[in-house]
C-alpha cells in the first residue's frame, strides 16, 4: 500500500510496475477502500461530469455571484476566444475560460468538485477539459489523469497543506496547479518522472502566494487566480514534457512550501486583513457588502 | 484521507467551510430535533456573522434544516423553498466568547412540539463539530458513525445503552456523557466502528428514560 508522503514513492512504484501514477493510485485506493477499482473509476467519471456541467453552466453571460461582485468573465473569455487570435493559443485560452467558468460558478453557488478546495476548483477542470475538448486526450485518459492529480494532492496534503488558512493561496491554487500539471503530463503520455518535474515546477512558480480574499469571499482575487493557476500548470507541463528538469526535487519543493506557508503572517492566510483585501478598493467593497467593521 | 477527499467533495459553492459545512450543521440539528421544523432561530458568530450573506451561509443552514445534502442544487433557492414550506426562520449575530469563528447556534421548534438547541462549528474542508446540544457539551464530528442519545439522568442508563450496542456486535470507539445537573436531561455521544442496525435503534428507543436516539452516519453521507 502507498502512504502518499512523497512524490518519489509514487514515481518509483509506477516505474517498477510499468504503469502510470494514475493507475498506481487507482489500484492502491481500491485496496485501501476495499472497493472494486471499477467503482472508483465510475465515481471519478461522475466527478468529471460535474466538472463538465460546471464549465458549461458557469460560462453563462448573466451569471452573478451571491454577493453580486463577480460573474460573466468566463463568458467574456469564451467570446474573445471565439473571435480567434488569443495570445496563449486555443488550448491555453480554453483552459483559462474553463477555469474562470468553474470558479465563477462556485461563487454563484453552483455545483462543483472541490479540487482540492472550492476556492481552487477551476484549475484542474480547466486543464483536463481543455485537453479533452481540443481532442488531445480521451475520457479514459482524463479519468486516469484525475487519479494522478489526486495522488499528488494527497502527498501535498500530507506533507504541506491544502488549506489557505494554514498555508496561504499557494496551498490552494498552488496545490491545484501542481495537481493539474501532473494530470496534463500524464494525459500527454509523459513519464512518471516528467510528472514529478511538472509538480516541482508548478509549485515553485506559485511559492509564497498569499491568501487575501476581498471581504473574505471566495471571489476576488480567487477566481482570476484559478486562471493563473491553470496557465501555470500548462507551462509547467510543457516544460516537463520537453524534458526540462526541476533543479530542486518535487519533495523538497513541497517541504519548502510547508515552511513558507508556516511563515506567512496570519493577515495573509484567509483572514481578509492584508494584501488585496486591505487595499482601499478591497476595504470599500467590504464596507459596501457588509457595512463597517464593528 | 482517500483520493476523493482531494478530488471532491462534490458540493455547492462557494466555500467548503461557509457553505458545505453549514449545510451539515443544519442537517444534524434537524436530525436531533427529529420532526419537521416549524421555527428556526439561528445565531451566527464570528466569520459566519460577518460574511454569511456573501457566502450563502444562511441558505446553506436553512437547506440543511430542510434536509438537503451539501451537493443539492436547491441550496441556492433554499430560503424561498423554506418560506413556501411554512418554515419561520431568522438570523441574528451572536457573540460567543471563545467559540470557533465559524459557529452557528440553531434553536429549533418542531411541528409536533419538539424543541432543541444545537451549537455547531464549521471547522474547515466541510468538516463540522457539534459542540453543544441543549446547552450540554458534546463533541460530535460525524467523522465516524455516531449515536447521539438524549436521556434522563437516572441510574443504569449507560449500561442499558452500551450493553445493547455491544449485544448487537458493534464496537464502541469513543463514548462521552454530558449533563448540566444531576437528575436532569443528559446526552451520550457514542462513536461506533460500524453503522448500527435500525432494529437496535428501535430497541434503544424502547428503553425507559431514553428521550431521543439520533444516528449520525459517517462523513460522506451527511
Amino acid at each position: 500500500m502507498l502512504d502518499y508522503t512523497t512524490i518519489r514513492e509514487l514515481v518509483n512504484q509506477a516505474q517498477a510496475q510499468g504503469v502510470t501514477i494514475g493507475r498506481l493510485a487507482l489500484a492502491d485506493q481500491a485496496e485501501q477502500c476495499e472497493s472494486p477499482a471499477q467503482a472508483l473509476v465510475q465515481r471519478m467519471r461522475q466527478d468529471l461530469e460535474v466538472m463538465q456541467a460546471a464549465a458549461r453552466d458557469g460560462a453563462e453571460r448573466e451569471l452573478r455571484s451571491t454577493s453580486g461582485l463577480t460573474g460573466g468573465d468566463a463568458w467574456r473569455m469564451r467570446d474573445y476566444l471565439a473571435r480567434g487570435g488569443a495570445l496563449c493559443g486555443p488550448v491555453g485560452a480554453r483552459a483559462v475560460a474553463i477555469a474562470l467558468a468553474v470558479a465563477e460558478y462556485n461563487a454563484a453557488m453552483g455545483r462543483i468538485v472541490a479540487a482540492p478546495t472550492a476556492g481552487s476548483c477551476g484549475i484542474l477542470p480547466g486543464a483536463v477539459l481543455a485537453l479533452l475538448e481540443q481532442g488531445l486526450a480521451d475520457a479514459d485518459a482524463a479519468v486516469d489523469g484525475l487519479f494522478c492529480a489526486g495522488a499528488v494532492g494527497m502527498v501535498i496534503a500530507n506533507r504541506a497543506s491544502i488549506s489557505g488558512a494554514e498555508g496561504g493561496c499557494q496551498a490552494e491554487c498552488g496545490s491545484a496547479s501542481a495537481m493539474a500539471a501532473a494530470a496534463l503530463v500524464q494525459m500527454r503520455g509523459g513519464s512518471p518522472e516528467m510528472v514529478e518535474n511538472a509538480v516541482a515546477i508548478a509549485i515553485k512558480n506559485q511559492l509564497g502566494l498569499v491568501c487575501d480574499p476581498v471581504a473574505g469571499l471566495v471571489e476576488v482575487p480567487c477566481i482570476k487566480r484559478n486562471a493563473g493557476g491553470v496557465t501555470n500548470a500548462l507551462t509547467a507541463a510543457d516544460m516537463a514534457l520537453a524534458g526540462i528538469r526541476s533543479v530542486i526535487p518535487a519533495d523538497e519543493v513541497i517541504q519548502a512550501m510547508r515552511e513558507v506557508g508556516e511563515s506567512i503572517p496570519c493577515s495573509l492566510r484567509e483572514t481578509a486583513q492584508g494584501g488585496l483585501a486591505a487595499t482601499p478598493t478591497g476595504k470599500r467593497i467590504r464596507e459596501q457588502l457588509f457595512g463597517r467593521p464593528v | 484521507m482517500d483520493i476523493f477527499d482531494i478530488i471532491g467533495p462534490v458540493m455547492i459553492g462557494p466555500s467548503s467551510s461557509h457553505t458545505a459545512g453549514a449545510v451539515r450543521i443544519g442537517r444534524v440539528a434537524a436530525e436531533i430535533l427529529g420532526e419537521p421544523v416549524r421555527i428556526a432561530r439561528i445565531g451566527l458568530c464570528g466569520s459566519f456573522a460577518q460574511t454569511y450573506r456573501g457566502h450563502g451561509t444562511d441558505k446553506a443552514l436553512v437547506a440543511g434544516i430542510l434536509g438537503f445534502a451539501p451537493d443539492d442544487a436547491r441550496i441556492r433557492d433554499s430560503l424561498n423553498l423554506a418560506r413556501k414550506a411554512g418554515l419561520d426562520f431568522s438570523f441574528e449575530p451572536r457573540s460567543l466568547p471563545g467559540a470557533h469563528p465559524n459557529t452557528a447556534v440553531l434553536e429549533l421548534w418542531g411541528k409536533d412540539g419538539a424543541h432543541c438547541q444545537v451549537q455547531g462549528a464549521s471547522v474547515g474542508g466541510g468538516n463540522i463539530l457539534i459542540s453543544h446540544i441543549n446547552e450540554m457539551e458534546t463533541c460530535v464530528t460525524g467523522e465516524r458513525d455516531t449515536l447521539i442519545v438524549l436521556h434522563r439522568d437516572v441510574p443504569g442508563m449507560i449500561a442499558a445503552v452500551t450493553g445493547r450496542v455491544a449485544d448487537s456486535g458493534v464496537n464502541i470507539g469513543n463514548f462521552r456523557l454530558s449533563r448540566p445537573h444531576k437528575g436532569a436531561e443528559a446526552v451520550m455521544t457514542i462513536e461506533t466502528d460500524a453503522a448500527v442496525d435500525p432494529a437496535l435503534l428501535d430497541t434503544l428507543r424502547a428503553v425507559p428514560g431514553i428521550l431521543r436516539i439520533v444516528p449520525i452516519p459517517a462523513n460522506n453521507t451527511l
